[in-house]
């Protein structure tokens, strides 16, 4: 056993693991390497996998998948991120992309969810209240599938900005760098990315009054 | 007097703590007299707290390893 070898039985963490040796190894085809990206990583991906999907045979096909589309990747990952960074976006992505296809209802258009505003500036939309306060809706485990599912349906970039930010609780600065974007267009699109969630999230839990001409 | 238009746009940097004293005071009284924008933010910050909350209960401990067969599986697969 070499000393690249011994890196797949001793890392228990990705902290232990030399990532430099180890994308060098992934790219050479070594077996060894595979397996090691598999077990260190993959604990931590498969975690957020189940957050994402809610079902355990959802999280492991999406974890199979994720890594089917690293291997195959490998030689765009040009190093300016960490290993595991790169894979965390692959996984968020795979998992997004399943929780669409449960749902199987078609993503909205960003512009008709968010807010329309007369010529001098005020809501076109009268909000009324949520129907009970907000903690105590989401006491119930249907609508908290509720959240989830109008999370599903937003279009694909403002699903990843918000799952990211909002649920994986990144950084600004971290999730640009998976988002391939600027912080300043990152949080453009989180804040649209909000206020649309927050337009189908009304329709969900409040009915909406339209002002008369 | 801001709009509910440009209420919306400071709306991050409001929620963030970012925005400079003299556009806080105007944002402030914005609110102060405008209801259909305190539901506004009020519901957009309830949107961000729902996102978190409907995740949440989700969370489950981060398994020292892969289960064996899954490992299996993706490595047999590539």
């Amino acid at each position: 056993m070499n000393g690249n070898q011994s890196m797949s039985v001793a890392a228990s963490d990705a902290t232990a693991v030399d990532e430099h040796a180890l994308v060098h190894a992934l790219r050479q085809g070594e077996e060894w390497a595979f397996e090691t990206m598999v077990r260190v990583y993959g604990g931590r991906l498969f975690a957020v996998a189940r957050r994402i999907c809610s079902n355990e045979d959802d999280a492991r096909d999406v974890l199979q998948s994720a890594y089917l589309s690293a291997f195959r990747a490998l030689a765009n990952f040009e190093g300016s991120c960490q290993l595991s960074t790169w894979l965390h976006r692959i996984v968020v992505n795979a998992a997004l992309m399943r929780l669409r296809v449960r749902r199987r209802k078609p993503e909205d258009s960003i512009e008709a969810l968010l807010p329309a505003f007369l010529e001098d500036g005020h809501h076109v939309e009268e909000f009324a209240e949520w129907s009970m306060p907000a903690d105590r809706l989401l006491e119930r485990e249907d609508l908290r599938a509720t959240v989830r599912d109008c999370i599903a349906r937003l279009p694909d970039q403002y699903r990843q900005v918000l799952m990211l930010r909002d649920i994986e609780e990144l950084s600004t600065d971290e999730a640009a760098r998976l988002l391939g974007i600027t912080a300043t267009a990152t949080k453009v699109r989180l804040h649209r990315a909000r206020q649309a969630l927050s337009t189908l999230l009304r329709r969900e839990f409040a009915p909406a009054v339209t002002v008369p001409a | 007097m801001m709009t509910c238009r440009e209420l919306t746009e400071f709306l991050e940097h409001y929620l963030a703590g970012e925005l400079p004293a003299p556009v806080l005071r105007v944002f402030d009284h914005h609110l102060a007299l405008c209801v259909n924008c305190v539901r506004y933010v009020s519901q957009y910050r309830d949107t961000i707290a729902s996102g978190r909350r409907a995740f949440a209960d989700l969370d489950v401990p981060v398994p020292d390893d892969v289960p064996d067969d899954l490992v299996a599986a993706i490595l047999a697969a590539r």
